[in-house]
């Protein structure tokens, strides 16, 4: 099968191609300037409508416009530009409209740096804007990934009516790597929702208000009922090396990527140790990491931030396990030799009795 | 019997819920008349604001969107992109439009969009109880100008049909009143006309409508409609500003 060598931006503006989206809008920012670059030139060659919008939440709202007439829609952008989206996709959320939201994750808080991180975790997987909402979250590793993430995510935003958020980084933006293609979508899901004009039917309506009192609270519980199917079946994680493993590592993304690389080099010094990738951020692998870390002693948690993570992480740690955490904020990005000097240093100290 | 007045087919038959003397009524019946004289309603589709006529779904016989709070001309761009043979307008007011979404109003108006506007100015946030518009003139009292607005201190109103009508990419740009029955006939000939542009596909139109809001300008009816004649239009001056087709 052929392969293409393109960046991040390109594969994923390609995936969602294949995936049958026909809008894009967007406002440059780094390091996803390239997404609205290659947008507007293949987008409209295959009919569809690229728009530079004069701003993100300008941006968000049109692709909620594509969205409320039935088509699929696509935004991308980075950490500051994500936060001015975040209005607009609470009302996609209320709605109950799909979309897809690609956030290629830089160096914050403020305008921070251009620099690859992991530091809009909280704001991904929290819902993000304000109400009582969800929206589901893929955390790719590979350039290979987020095209198929992008690919896949337009299926589950229509058959959820939910927004998609992919949250990558400016690492997986901008490096090259080879990409296969998968078919060109030709069949989509009906949307007798959507406003096309009432042409042999009722008014339809998009809405997020409810204002008769009691209306608005059944619409949460249904959009709960609704979340609580996506964790039910949406559920996406990795795992590597777990089988002897007795000390876990927990990471998504770039990161783990840098860290399967320390755990080859910890593997070849004889440290049994594993890696967990969760793919989906939200909703989170909460029962499949209890279980991994069933026969475990330690977890490390690394992360291109804070420890942002580490609260899902307890979530599942119900054996109370030790939780290290070894991360970069502010657009630091870890080698693999680093996290496995922590390691050493931390993990296999003199009173440890794991690795004595 | 010949009937000469009934409900337009573009309206649902459903309680208004504005309030007394409210301009929103004439302006959604003025809109459903003119869909349907030019035989577009099944092929409408309406961009409802973010104050008093996020509600229009309720009203409209025809597919309406909510959109967030200034945005709508955002959502029409789209809708209107995707689908160019259908019609498409945002109704806004003037908070929805002048202030929070001033951005989204000139740069749909600067590409110009084939889109239309019905931009209702009641000089006053409505919804929200009566504070201090972009469109507030000066001297005029509101809960957030309880002195009234003072230029010095609040700042000036926005004109927007001024302001839009010096962008390249707008087609049609005028401002109407709905203060007297001529008035309303006038307004509805400029809805009319803005629309027909759109099917011409001529691009962007905008109508403003000075629109009265008794219960927050304190006023009866009959006084609001005589400050829009004696005051109000005084300082928005009636007219065509823009009007790329005659
Ligand atoms: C982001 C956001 N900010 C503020 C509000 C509150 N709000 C609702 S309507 C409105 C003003 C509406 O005034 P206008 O656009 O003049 O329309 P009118 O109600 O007078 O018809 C405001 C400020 C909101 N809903 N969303």
């Amino acid at each position: 099968m052929r392969k293409y060598l393109l960046t991040g931006c390109e594969a994923s503006a390609e995936a969602s191609i294949h995936a049958g989206c026909k809008f894009y809008a967007g406002y440059p920012i780094t390091p996803q300037n390239r997404f609205p670059e290659y947008m507007s030139k293949r987008l409209p060659e295959e009919g569809g409508v690229f728009i530079q919008a004069e701003s993100e939440i300008s941006a968000i709202n049109m692709v909620f416009g594509a969205s409320v007439c039935g088509f699929r829609a696509l935004t991308s952008s980075s950490s500051p530009g994500i936060s001015l989206k975040q209005e607009g996709i609470s009302y996609l959320a209320g709605c109950e409209l799909p979309a897809v939201i690609i956030n290629m994750n830089r160096g914050g808080p403020g305008l921070g740096d251009v620099t690859p991180s992991q530091s809009d975790y909280f704001q991904a997987t929290r819902g993000g804007g304000h109400g009582d909402y969800r929206t589901i979250v893929y955390a790719p590793w590979t350039v290979q990934e987020l095209y198929d993430l992008t690919y896949f995510a337009f299926d589950v935003a229509d058959k959820y009516r939910n927004p998609v958020l992919i949250l990558a980084d400016g690492i997986l933006a901008l490096i090259m790597e080879s990409v296969k293609f998968k078919k060109i979508k030709k069949r989509f899901p009906k949307k007798n929702w959507a406003l096309t004009g009432c042409k042999g039917r009722k008014p339809n309506s998009i809405k997020s208000l409810f204002l008769t009192p009691g209306i608005l609270e059944k619409h949460n519980w249904k959009l709960y009922r609704k979340y609580k199917k996506i964790e039910e079946k949406e559920i996406k994680y990795e795992r590597y090396f777990c089988e002897d493993a007795d000390c876990l590592f927990v990471s998504f993304g770039t990161c783990a990527r840098i860290c399967y690389e320390t755990i080859k080099i910890l593997r070849e010094k004889n440290f049994k140790v594993g890696l967990f990738r969760p793919i989906t951020l939200w909703p989170f692998p909460y029962k499949e990491l209890e279980n991994t870390i069933e026969r475990m002693k330690k977890i490390i948690v690394v992360e291109m931030n804070l420890g942002q993570m580490i609260d899902d992480v307890k979530i599942a740690n119900k054996k109370n396990l030790p939780i290290y955490f070894y991360g970069r904020p502010g657009g630091g990005v870890p080698t693999p030799e680093e996290i496995y000097r922590f390691f050493i240093s931390h993990l296999v100290g003199k009173k440890d009795k794991l690795w004595k | 019997m010949e009937v000469v007045y009934k409900k337009p087919e573009s309206l649902k038959d459903e309680t208004i819920i504005y309030c007394p003397g409210c301009g929103h009524g004439i302006i959604h019946r003025l809109i459903a008349e003119v869909v349907d004289e030019l035989g577009i309603r099944e092929k409408t589709i309406g961009v409802a604001p973010v104050g008093c006529a996020v509600v229009a779904y309720n009203f409209f016989n025809f597919d309406v969107t909510e959109s967030a709070h200034g945005r709508a001309p955002a959502v029409a761009t789209a809708i209107k992109r995707l689908l160019p043979d259908r019609i498409v307008f945002t109704y806004q007011g003037d908070g929805d439009l002048a202030a929070i979404g001033t951005s989204e109003i000139i740069h749909a108006a600067a590409r110009g969009e084939n889109i239309t506007v019905v931009f209702v100015n009641n000089a006053i946030y409505g919804m929200t109880k009566g504070q201090m518009a972009p469109t507030t003139i000066p001297g005029m009292k509101t809960t957030t100008t309880i002195e009234g607005r003072n230029v010095k201190y609040h700042g000036y109103p926005l004109k927007v049909c001024e302001l839009l009508s010096q962008i390249d990419g707008v087609y049609y740009v005028e401002r109407t009143s709905i203060d007297s029955i001529p008035n309303i006939i006038k307004t509805k000939q400029s809805i009319r006309k803005a629309f027909k542009y759109q099917i011409e596909n001529k691009g962007f139109s905008l109508v403003e409508i000075l629109s009265p809001c008794p219960i927050n300008w304190k006023m009866t009816p009959k006084e609001s409609m005589d400050w829009i004649r004696d005051v109000m239009s005084k300082y928005f001056v009636l007219g065509v500003f823009k009007d790329k087709g005659g």
